[in-house]
């Protein structure tokens, strides 16, 4: 664990982005995870994500539960303001704030045990309202703050750091969540920064519930030779190796040669665009039973396909089904707010 | 005691047979003939079948506590003849369907036999009808026995018939068959019946749950978040029907949002993230609720975010009495959460203070950035009541407390002297000054969070911040005591020495109560409390008595314990007044609980 503090002071030739801000400017604070952690690297590519897309950082709210990986906003984005709630109830959190400020961008960052045991519920209702946020699982297979536990993304038979089989069945959140119904779903790995740093940006550019389920190893718990969820084994079994895709931003021409045949475009609500290459065996992201077919086609040989799994390109986010107003709730004056006395005595004559 | 616009009427009847329309048609009409009425719907945890009551007492008086003793009891359901005509007094009347022959085992009440049944079958041949006319056809028969203005009824038929005006006609002729049958068989009207009057002038008839759903619209909350549960449902009903009336823009947009949560856990979050993201933020529960809440409401006590929480309290513990009243979660709520927890309380007595102080409760929830819980319960809730109209004044300024601007992070440091930290007690009032998320480019950025913080909100395991960061959140209820609603007094004997201690929906049965107390030569003073935690006035009047009831709706005296443990009240002076059967409390209770204490003789010749 490191315990010093980082230095604020930035090298001059740091490179800027358009809003003058360099990489510095959206770390957080120095991660206390074990040295080596998944958790890490997907924090490095948020970074990396928000300051290629010139994000304004106090434009972003961070939410997370409890549990190592909820701990990661600390290091990300220290100009953003941040809320790690109670265990496994992030959604609902970020529901709320999402309803109070509909301008902001939100990235919940939840864990195996967060998201697929405490807060299977409050996962599952946050899909369903089609919250407009990007919600990303940091999924290591186990409970690391108290010390190794089987979680319920486990693969079954995969064992302990003692030996122990998982005698149960996994739950595959990505299937979870297309089944449900959310608009943009994703499986990457916190040891391929190529792929997952472009599906973190496609995510925040959707409108709708992007999902991310990042296999993020626990180099203390749950990175043995045996285990289905450590570097080496996702290594090996990784079907993303033909799976690549880019992110194009909006103001960006589309500069590189995409063969009509090997790859297929997706817009994005704000413009942007996700162009991915096909895998051999590949599928259209667009089609959710083949989503979940190559899902579990790759499951049942023990091979993990990453990428992006689904996308909805027209999906209506909370906002449009409460339709509420443009506007931020949370900055509407009283003045708009309360009725005052006039419509009182009408309500009072209506109840007499 | 019973006679012209002073009697209880009740019915007994099934539920889900339409009945519970037809009795507020009846309430309705009484109050619009200018008396005040006070309507309790006794209600089963059912939705077709089970029995169901409604008990309407009428006052010219005012006295609008549920009273013992039925003096008329329409009996319409067979399930419960027998309890039924045991309730009705000495003296009094029971209507009933005499399409089949019955024995009434008792001679000394007035029997109204009418063949409703036959009635309606006579009259109409759908079965649905039949059934539901049965109704309006006893309501008739009330108009004459009980001289109830015929204007006023179809005034209300009509009301409650809006859309559906084609039933109109149909109704008014069941009623018409009511009043036929009995003029032809009975004296009408009865000993006892209604007048029009001049005390119900002036005021409304409502639910405490439509005054709620309308205070959260008045209190400027813009999240709601809720989860069905009895007796709270209706709360966030009416604040989405009113909303709906009062907040949506020309071009049809809602300047509210409300979501049915999966959860009470997940209503609780909404409210705390639409809270910490500066939206006024509530949510509605009930006794389980609260329990299913404590977790989260431990991170908004102690990370500091304001919500309001409407508690509509029923009879505990467990799922307990879902559809009966009681004042059982005054600890619960007091302490809700684990470590050390306490939250602020307001009481409100009837509908029109749920509404001036759940309105209030917002303005409170950012002021003293933390949890606000309005106790209301389901005789409050659900029940109608004639009370105040609600007023509102235009030129109250409903302050969003410490909140910094871009402008006024800026000046922070110069204006006060200290660089801004979240937790950092500034003004020497406890309360910090919060940032929104997305207020400024690169100040103002703290994490939230419940695990210990500074002062800047950073994570810390030192034992000695933890303890100054908890003692600071501790002070912030002294602030919170100096602005929360004070205590109602009610000084009758000056010079006197014993007291009684209330508060929320007991105040009819207190105030009935203290007046016959009055009557039969005791006089006590009474403090009735609006808000935990306690101010200097209920100090002082704790000071003042050397022996005081505190009346409340649950087994365990808790607002007592509260009393002892946060107002250092000797535990020796306050007696214990409980009534927690899940009935709205009645003036009986009241002066046999004083008199049997105070002057057990009395007690005994009053019985």
């Amino acid at each position: 664990m490191s315990y010093i503090a980082k230095p604020s002071a930035h090298h001059p030739a740091l490179p800027r982005n358009a809003l003058g801000l360099t990489r510095r400017d959206y770390e957080g604070s120095m991660s206390t995870l074990c040295a080596g952690c998944g958790h890490d690297s997907i924090t490095a590519a948020i970074i990396e994500a928000c300051f290629e897309m010139d994000l304004p950082a106090h434009r972003i709210a961070k939410v997370s539960g409890i549990g190592c990986s909820s701990k990661a906003p600390t290091y990300f984005l220290s100009r953003s303001h941040g809320f790690n709630s109670v265990h496994g109830r992030m959604p609902s959190v970020t529901t709320g704030a999402n309803m109070a400020n509909r301008d902001l961008y939100y990235i919940g960052v939840s864990g195996d045990g967060d998201t697929a045991s405490i807060g299977l519920g409050q996962f599952c209702h946050a899909v369903r309202r089609k919250l407009n946020m990007t919600y990303i699982v940091m999924n290591n297979g186990c409970y690391g703050l108290t010390k190794g536990q089987f979680s319920a993304t486990n693969d079954k038979n995969s064992p302990s750091k003692k030996g122990e089989a998982n005698p149960f069945d996994a739950i595959d959140l990505c299937q979870m969540a297309i089944q449900l119904g959310a608009g943009f779903v994703a499986r990457s790995f916190s040891g391929d920064k190529r792929q997952l740093l472009p599906l973190i940006q496609a995510a925040i550019s959707y409108k709708g519930f992007a999902f991310i389920d990042v296999v993020s190893p626990c180099v203390t718990f749950n990175n043995h030779p045996a285990s289905t969820k450590s570097y080496e084994y996702v290594r090996m079994h990784n079907m993303a190796s033909e799976n690549k895709l880019d992110y194009v931003e909006p103001k960006e021409e589309i500069t590189a040669e995409y063969d009509e045949g090997t790859s297929t475009s997706v817009e994005l609500h704000d413009g942007s665009q996700l162009m991915l290459y096909k895998i051999g065996e590949g599928h259209d992201p667009r089609d959710a039973d083949a989503a979940i077919h190559t899902i579990r086609t790759n499951a049942a040989k023990g091979t993990i396909v990453t990428g992006l799994l689904y996308v909805n390109e027209d999906q209506h986010d909370l906002h449009d089904v409460l339709g509420t107003d443009e506007r931020p709730l949370n900055g509407l004056p009283m003045s708009e707010l309360c009725p005052g006395s006039k419509a009182l005595e009408g309500i009072n004559a209506r109840l007499r | 005691m019973s006679g012209i616009n002073d009697f209880v009427i009740k019915f007994a009847t099934v539920n889900g047979s339409g009945s519970a329309s037809a009795n507020t048609m009846v309430a309705k009409t009484l109050f619009r003939m200018g008396i005040p009425v006070s309507p309790k719907n006794i209600f089963p945890s059912n939705i077709q079948g089970l029995p169901t009551w409604y008990e309407v007492r009428v006052s010219e008086a005012g006295y609008l506590a549920r009273r013992d003793g039925i003096d008329f009891m329409v009996a319409m359901n067979p399930q419960t003849y027998v309890e039924d005509l045991a309730e009705v007094v000495p003296g009094g009347w029971l209507l009933y369907d005499s399409s089949m022959p019955r024995i009434w085992p008792r001679d000394d009440i007035t029997l109204l036999p009418i063949p409703i049944a036959q009635i309606c079958a006579k009259q109409w041949t759908d079965a649905r009808q039949r059934q539901l006319f049965k109704n309006m056809v006893y309501v008739g028969a009330l108009v004459e026995l009980l001289a109830m203005d015929m204007d006023a009824l179809k005034g209300v038929i009509s009301d409650q018939l809006k859309g559906k005006e084609k039933l109109m006609t149909a109704n008014l002729q069941a009623v018409q068959l009511g009043r036929d049958y009995a003029r032809e068989h009975f004296s009408c009207p009865l000993a006892i019946h209604a007048r029009t009057a001049e005390s119900a002038k002036g005021k409304i008839m409502v639910t405490g749950n439509d005054a709620g759903g309308l205070a959260a619209v008045y209190g400027g909350a813009t999240v709601c978040a809720w989860y069905p549960i009895t007796p709270s449902t209706s709360l966030a009903e009416a604040y989405e029907k009113y909303a709906r009336r009062l907040r949506v823009t020309k071009e049809g947009k809602r300047l509210y949002g409300i979501v049915q949560a999966e959860d009470e856990l997940a209503a609780i979050g909404v409210a705390i993230g639409g809270g910490w993201n500066g939206a006024r933020s509530f949510t509605a529960t009930s006794g389980p609720g609260i329990s299913l809440m404590s977790e989260f409401l431990g991170l908004a006590y102690f990370a500091e975010v304001p919500i309001v929480l409407f508690n509509i309290q029923r009879g505990g513990p467990s799922t307990g009495m879902p559809t009966r009243t009681g004042q059982p979660d005054i600890i619960s709520c007091a302490y809700a959460s684990h470590g050390d927890t306490k939250h602020v309380l307001l009481f409100p007595s009837n509908p029109t203070e749920v509404f001036s102080m759940g309105a209030e409760a917002f303005d409170l929830a950012e002021l003293l950035q933390t949890p606000i819980m309005v106790m209301s319960d389901l005789d409050i809730g659900m029940n109608d009541w004639i009370t105040d109209p609600f007023t509102w004044d235009d030129s109250r300024e409903q302050s969003r407390g410490k909140v910094l601007s871009a402008e006024q992070l800026e000046a922070f440091q110069s204006v006060k002297g200290k660089a801004w930290g979240r937790y950092l007690d500034v003004d020497g009032d406890a309360i910090p000054y919060r940032t929104l998320p997305g207020t400024h480019p690169s100040m103002g950025s703290f994490f939230t969070r419940g695990t210990s913080h500074d002062e800047y909100a950073r994570y810390t395991e030192d034992g000695r911040i933890h303890q100054r960061v908890i003692d600071r959140i501790r002070r912030k209820f002294d602030t919170a005591a100096t602005v929360v609603p004070k205590p109602e007094i009610d000084i009758r004997d000056k010079s006197g020495k014993t007291g009684i201690i209330y508060f929320g929906a007991t105040r009819p049965a207190v105030l009935e109560g203290l007046d016959e107390l009055e009557r039969a030569g005791v006089r006590l003073n009474a403090m009735r409390l609006k808000a935990f935690p306690f101010n200097e006035d209920v100090k002082a009047f704790c000071a003042a008595h050397d022996q005081i009831f505190v009346l409340e709706q649950n087994r365990d005296a808790q607002m007592r314990s509260l009393l002892i443990t946060e107002a250092d009240i000797p535990a020796t002076k306050l007696i214990p007044a409980l009534s927690y059967d899940g009935m709205p409390t009645t003036a009986a209770f009241v002066r046999k609980t004083v008199l049997e204490h105070l002057h057990p003789e009395k007690a005994a010749a009053a019985e």
